[in-house]
């Protein structure tokens, strides 16, 4: 069950790319392992290590203070791709609790919200602004509140953000969408007996 | 106004609606995999059961080694250990697990339609991305991550938003030589890996309806490679005759389906067509499906990108896939050929590439690895493994291998692969790989020439 969001500040890193898919977050060899506090090396893993295993220091996301930061700001199509709902965790590991693009791939942007990672999605020129402000700035805060739902960049200037509401609404109060779906176990029961899909054995 | 027909699917299956449009949708079938282990953990975690253990199938696939049909004659203990929680996660919840050395085992995508588990006018739900290939079949088919397959497990339901009603008609016929796969490519080039994003495409046109189910079933599988959240192609007599009678399916057509087709005043939020006439076999040069161009011509170069963006994107493909920029696709030499996953595995895939190969040898190794064990024996039932094995190629277990390099197997650092799989991401074959993506026929043409090129050019 993920903890509520209400409002996050936090150091942005900016990683200007487009149609990161989630084989670049989350490399698939990794994913046979279950989720443990070994997931912070594989966000990004191949890009942020050579093959021998040193740190790219070319790559942004190893430079301090980027390397502590905990909103991504990225590009077009972020986390298009596999399903894989480790490359959340990979990032959750690395510390991000949010994300900002101009689009996401939606299985990402599903994945995302159920797990507290918040997928901020704003107008390309002002990605691309809040990537060049906080790439100019190391360290630069920016700050998402989930509540009014905007966010704010460094210099102040805000920008108002969509989420889908059902989502907001658990994401703000902490909730279990399991939990809230069982609630509605009678419609359920009752979708069921209409359809005359009685379980097997029944 | 009329429905399209993901909207008719949609409302036949809504248990709650609410105000903001998110609708809690009953899932007529769940698949699963060696991967879903996090969802049925979750399970686990919340003292949650499994509500209809009738309703879900489990297909071991993604780990699957394609060189050993026995679990315990894995090497690697992750990935046996990967495999043995898929069997045990399925046996503690009373789920029907196509194992291993199942004689009906093989890649979800593939064996699920195979075993009549998929059929038109249903909700399928699976934790992987190329579950839009299920809608080939006129169903209403998702991928989604572990968090929402938990929630089927215990709900058989799911929260979805009605996704942008996208329809893409290929007008036209597809020219001899082409096939399903060039046309998703020329789809993707054209709208871009983000074309369809937040949507939902009905494949339609002439080009479609002349389409067999298992073409149809790579054109779906493509969807998402275009941002699409599904991809559907409406029920026909084509799909009836597919579908009936299989394991799981009626013997005769349910009089429901004859419902199935978007209405002709349907609103569509967004219409693409394509000219099938005009599509050449295809391939990608880049690390996006959408960097892709016709096999006859050539990768392009840094100056036609179309804006400063996407100029910097492409320098990166090029500079991850070894290319300058301008090479003709026919000079580009590969080190090895993959034939196999989801996308292109069928029978009619390895029908293709093996009358490409028929007396010939190729010139780079090639791994054939049949989408499911009932493809596998069908082909050697008419003798393509012995075509495959007299050209020099591998031919072995059904699996998802080296589309997604989770099973051990995958490309060499800097080696260039021919795939007939989804996708050529960087690192997708293995770290340091670079994968073209093309048709079964192209891919058998490229093993025999060692370098990229389609049948008979």
């Amino acid at each position: 069950m993920p903890e509520p969001f209400t409002t996050l500040t936090a150091v942005a890193a900016p990683l200007d790319l487009a149609n990161v898919d989630t084989d670049q977050i989350m490399p698939a060899r990794f994913m046979r392992r279950p989720r443990d506090a070994r997931y912070v090396a594989y966000g990004f893993h191949d890009l942020r290590f050579t093959p021998e295993g040193e740190k790219r220091p070319d790559f942004i996301l190893n430079q301090a203070p980027f390397d502590a930061a905990g909103i991504l700001v990225a590009g077009r199509n972020f986390g298009v791709g596999s399903s894989r709902e480790a490359a959340v965790y990979a990032l959750l590991a690395m510390g991000f609790r949010a994300v900002v693009a101009d689009s996401f791939g939606d299985i990402f942007h599903s994945n995302a919200l159920k797990n507290g990672l918040l997928p901020v999605k704003l107008p390309p020129a002002a990605v691309a602004a809040l990537r060049e402000a906080v790439a100019a700035a190391p360290g630069a805060r920016i700050t998402v509140d989930l509540q009014r739902q905007v966010l704010t960049a460094p210099d102040g200037t805000q920008h108002g953000f969509a989420i889908p509401p059902f989502a907001r609404d658990c994401l703000l109060r902490g909730l279990d969408e399991i939990g809230l779906t069982l609630t509605l176990a009678a419609d359920i029961a009752a979708y069921e007996a209409r359809r005359g899909l009685s379980p097997s054995g029944a | 106004m009329g429905r399209t027909l993901f909207q008719k699917i949609w409302d036949a299956h809504v248990v709650h609606a609410r105000d903001d449009g998110l609708a809690l949708l009953y899932v007529d079938r769940h698949y699963f995999h060696e991967g879903s282990f996090h969802a049925f953990n979750m399970l686990r975690a919340r003292g949650l059961q499994v509500r209809r253990p009738d309703l879900s199938f489990g297909f071991g696939d993604h780990y699957a080694p394609t060189d050993a049909r026995r679990t315990a004659a894995v090497a690697d203990p992750e990935i046996r250990g990967i495999i043995e929680t898929f069997e045990a996660n399925a046996r503690e919840h009373g789920l029907r697990a196509f194992e291993l050395a199942d004689p009906e085992q093989g890649i979800v995508h593939v064996a699920g339609p195979e075993q009549g588990l998929t059929l038109p006018g249903m909700t399928v739900i699976c934790g992987d991305s190329h579950t839009s290939t299920h809608g080939a079949l006129g169903a209403l088919a998702f991928g989604v991550g572990a968090s929402e397959v938990a929630h089927v497990l215990a709900t058989q339901t799911i929260w979805q938003s009605p996704p942008r009603q996208i329809r893409c008609g290929f007008t036209g016929a597809l020219p001899a030589g082409s096939t399903a796969k060039d046309m998703a490519l020329a789809l993707i080039a054209r709208i871009g890996t983000g074309g369809a994003l937040g949507g939902a495409i009905e494949f339609s046109g002439a080009a479609v309806r002349a389409l067999s189910v298992e073409a149809r079933l790579t054109l779906c599988n493509m969807a998402i490679e275009a941002g699409a959240r599904t991809g559907m192609v409406a029920p026909d007599a084509t799909t009836a005759a597919w579908a009936l009678g299989r394991r799981y399916a009626p013997a005769a057509p349910d009089p429901a389906w004859d419902a199935l087709f978007s209405d002709a005043d349907a609103g569509f939020d967004l219409e693409v067509e394509l000219d099938a006439g005009a599509i050449a076999p295809m391939a990608t040069w880049g690390t996006s499906p959408e960097e892709a161009v016709p096999l006859a011509g050539r990768v392009p170069l840094l100056a036609e990108a179309p804006d400063e963006a996407r100029a910097r994107a492409w320098k990166r493909s090029l500079d991850y896939m070894g290319l300058a920029g301008g090479e003709a696709m026919r000079d580009v030499a590969i080190d090895r050929v993959f034939l196999g996953s989801c996308t292109n595995a069928r029978l009619e895939d390895l029908r293709a590439a093996a009358a490409v190969l028929r007396g010939r040898r190729i010139a780079v190794p090639m791994l054939v690895s049949p989408g499911s064990t009932i493809v596998k024996r069908d082909a050697e039932a008419e003798g393509l493994d012995r075509i495959f094995i007299a050209a020099g190629a591998r031919w072995e277990e059904s699996g998802c291998s080296l589309c997604v390099s989770m099973n051990g197997e995958s490309v060499g650092e800097g080696e260039r692969c021919a795939s007939t799989s989804n996708r050529n991401f960087a690192g997708r074959q293995g770290r340091g790989a670079r994968t073209h993506l093309v048709s079964p026929a192209s891919a058998a043409a490229s093993a025999l020439a060692g370098r990229l090129v389609q049948a008979g050019g």
